[in-house]
């Protein structure tokens, strides 16, 4: 493993509500231009993880490193909240739909290029006076739009209420909308949750082709047909604690995470099955 | 009962508004002079409404103390026009203009302050908390005004004496005012603008986007907390225009006018639809229409009985307002 490829790196992350233990001394790394799966039953952690990464929470401890490009570091348990997508340039969706929803198509799209926009309009001092700079930057805020429009297929439904789209399209939009912030790393919560099998096909595409442009990706899923075929890398969970990481041919080998998700763990003896946390989600013959 | 509920309300709509057409068709030029009158005064409650309703739609509390930006705006206006003729500023549009800029600058200026030091350290308080110190916060600018300006009723001189007739009439003729004029004219350039800003700026997109879900922007990378203070800055503007106004219109004021215009605003934000825009200035004009048509018909004095005893009707009727939406629950 190659340390200075990694964006980001977390290191030794704990999160604990009252005496529940979400995460728990948590070390991984998600390496530039790769797609990072984060999976395990339900429970484990994982959203809490991308809580952490995007300031939802303030971790108990640990720290979470962004290395860019261009050698800038950003300790993200450090940032106020909105600074991790402006500044980090961390951009995250959820696993249900928080799209503007009486917004247009369009105009999700450019309030994610806000910080953009006000930067060459002077912080909005130009637009309100009708600078000339003004129409040329909300016309690249345009193109941006139309070209990740273009990209999931929703060119034609640029005016419409976001509202009004069809589920999948939504999905889709979020995670357009979440590109126009321009981000290094783009965290994706199920992003395939909910769909029908035509559109995680095309959902896998667009993941492609956001990292092969350039984005890494950190990804929560549960479709291990999906995980298996985009993921570089693989990071598993299971009550907080990362039980297995490696290649996707190591993981689904790992003794460990057959377990897990059988919820018959070697390691959890003392703990039945009843009371544990994991419910088995996924079936054993699927990942394998 | 929806059914009795929904036909009460419309047999009182068609009993208004048969009452409407009879005191049009019998008093024509008077009825007429009403609707002018009323729609000037709608306007005033509809700017300062516009600001209520802009904060409740972002962060969902009532800012108590908008009725007092208000009436500082209109102290402000005549501080700056009593100053400004004894400047020597003889053109009245040039004092009306200088004066309107002054006093929204500075009313901006409390607007931002009051945000910033009774209402965010508490963000993410309990929701009666803002609250509370809202109502703190009317009172402290109250008593601020009262002490430093004094407690005695400020008179002004009509500056636009004059107008013209309309509809001469052997009786009665319907007086149109420069001032009448003066205020509907501004108002819908004022609101023109502001629409502009609100649908089509980066900064009016973010503030609807934070209206929608505030931590879904700051996740875009939208700095939350200066989209809120602009929205109580562009919230003070109007609440000043309005306050020039009134000072214009009625040409006194004290440093009370801000609670009962304030509550008269905020009745109006919430018959339009609270949280919609063009909801606050339609019911702003509605509750003008109300107050005037009640005091010419039948009582000045209990004009603000009827206003409110028609809000409590149309929450009965409309819970959400006319505009207004109602809460979807998500799924």
């Amino acid at each position: 493993m190659n340390a200075a490829a990694a964006l980001l790196a977390v290191a030794d992350l704990s999160m604990r509500f009252g005496g529940l233990r979400a995460v728990d001394a948590l070390s991984f790394e998600a390496r530039r231009g790769e797609i990072t799966a984060v999976i395990g039953p339900n429970g484990a952690g994982k959203t809490t993880v991308f809580n952490c990464i995007t300031g939802f929470y303030r971790p108990t401890a640990g720290a979470l490193t962004l290395r860019h490009p261009d050698g800038t570091v950003y300790d993200l348990e450090r940032l106020p909240g909105f600074k991790i997508a402006s500044r980090a340039r961390v951009a995250r969706t959820f696993q249900n739909i928080r799209l503007f929803a009486g917004m247009t198509v369009l105009e999700n799209l450019l309030v994610a290029q806000h910080n953009a926009l006000m930067r060459t309009t002077g912080f909005g001092i130009g637009a309100v006076l009708g600078l000339s700079r003004y129409p040329a930057a909300e016309r690249a805020a345009i193109d941006k739009a139309r070209f990740w429009l273009d990209a999931i297929g929703l060119l034609a439904r640029a005016d419409d209420p976001a509202g009004a789209l069809p589920y999948g399209a939504q999905r889709r939009l979020e995670i357009a909308r979440a590109m126009c912030i321009d981000p290094v790393l783009l965290c994706l919560d199920e992003p395939a949750a909910g769909l029908n099998p035509r559109e995680t096909d095309e959902l896998t595409g667009l993941l492609l082709r956001i990292r092969d442009g350039g984005c890494t990706l950190l990804l929560i899923e549960h479709d291990m047909g999906l995980v298996m075929r985009v993921s570089d890398h693989i990071v598993v969970l299971d009550h907080g604690r990362k039980i297995s990481d490696g290649d996707p041919a190591a993981v689904r080998a790992d003794p460990a995470v057959v377990a897990a998700y059988l919820g018959e763990g070697d390691e959890d003896e003392a703990e039945p099955v009843a009371e544990g946390i994991a419910a088995p989600e996924i079936a054993a013959p699927e990942l394998r | 009962m929806p059914v009795l509920t929904r036909l009460l309300g419309l047999l009182l709509v068609l009993v208004v508004l048969g009452w409407l057409v009879f005191v049009f068709v019998t008093g024509t030029p008077y009825a007429l002079q009403q609707l002018v009158n009323g729609v000037t005064l709608g306007m005033i409650y509809g700017l300062i409404a516009v600001g209520y309703t802009m904060v409740y739609g972002i962060i969902g509390m009532i800012n108590f103390a908008h009725g007092d930006i208000f009436m500082v705006g209109a102290f402000l206006s005549l501080i700056a026009l009593i100053a400004l003729s004894s400047l020597g500023v003889t053109s009245v549009p040039l004092a009306l203009a200088l004066t309107l800029l002054f006093a929204a600058a500075i009313a901006a200026l409390y607007g931002w302050t009051v945000e910033r030091v009774a209402y965010r350290p508490l963000r993410g308080s309990f929701r009666l908390a803002p609250l509370i110190s809202a109502i703190g916060m009317s009172i402290t600018l109250q008593n601020f005004v009262q002490v430093s300006q004094g407690a005695r009723v400020k008179p002004m001189e009509p500056l636009l004496p004059g107008g013209i007739s309309l509809l001469n009439d052997p009786d009665f003729a319907v007086q149109l005012s420069w001032m009448q004029i003066a205020i509907v004219v501004t108002t819908l350039a004022v609101l023109g603008v502001f629409t502009w800003i609100v649908t089509r700026t980066p900064l009016g997109r973010s503030m609807r986007a934070c209206e929608q879900d505030l931590k879904m922007a700051g996740l875009l990378g939208i700095d939350t907390d200066r989209t809120i203070s602009l929205t109580f800055v562009l919230g003070a503007l109007l609440a000043a225009v309005a306050g020039l106004m009134i000072l214009l219109y009625y040409g006194v004021i004290d440093f009370y006018i801000g609670f009962v215009a304030g509550v008269k605003a905020f009745t109006a934000a919430v018959l339009g639809g609270i949280g919609s825009l063009p909801g606050a200035v339609l019911g702003g004009l509605l509750i003008g229409l109300i107050e005037t048509f009640w005091s010419a018909y039948f009582s000045v004095q209990y004009k603000d009985v009827a206003a409110f005893s028609i809000l409590v009707i149309a929450l009965i009727f409309l819970p959400t307002g006319i505009l207004g939406r109602a809460d979807v629950e998500k799924v």
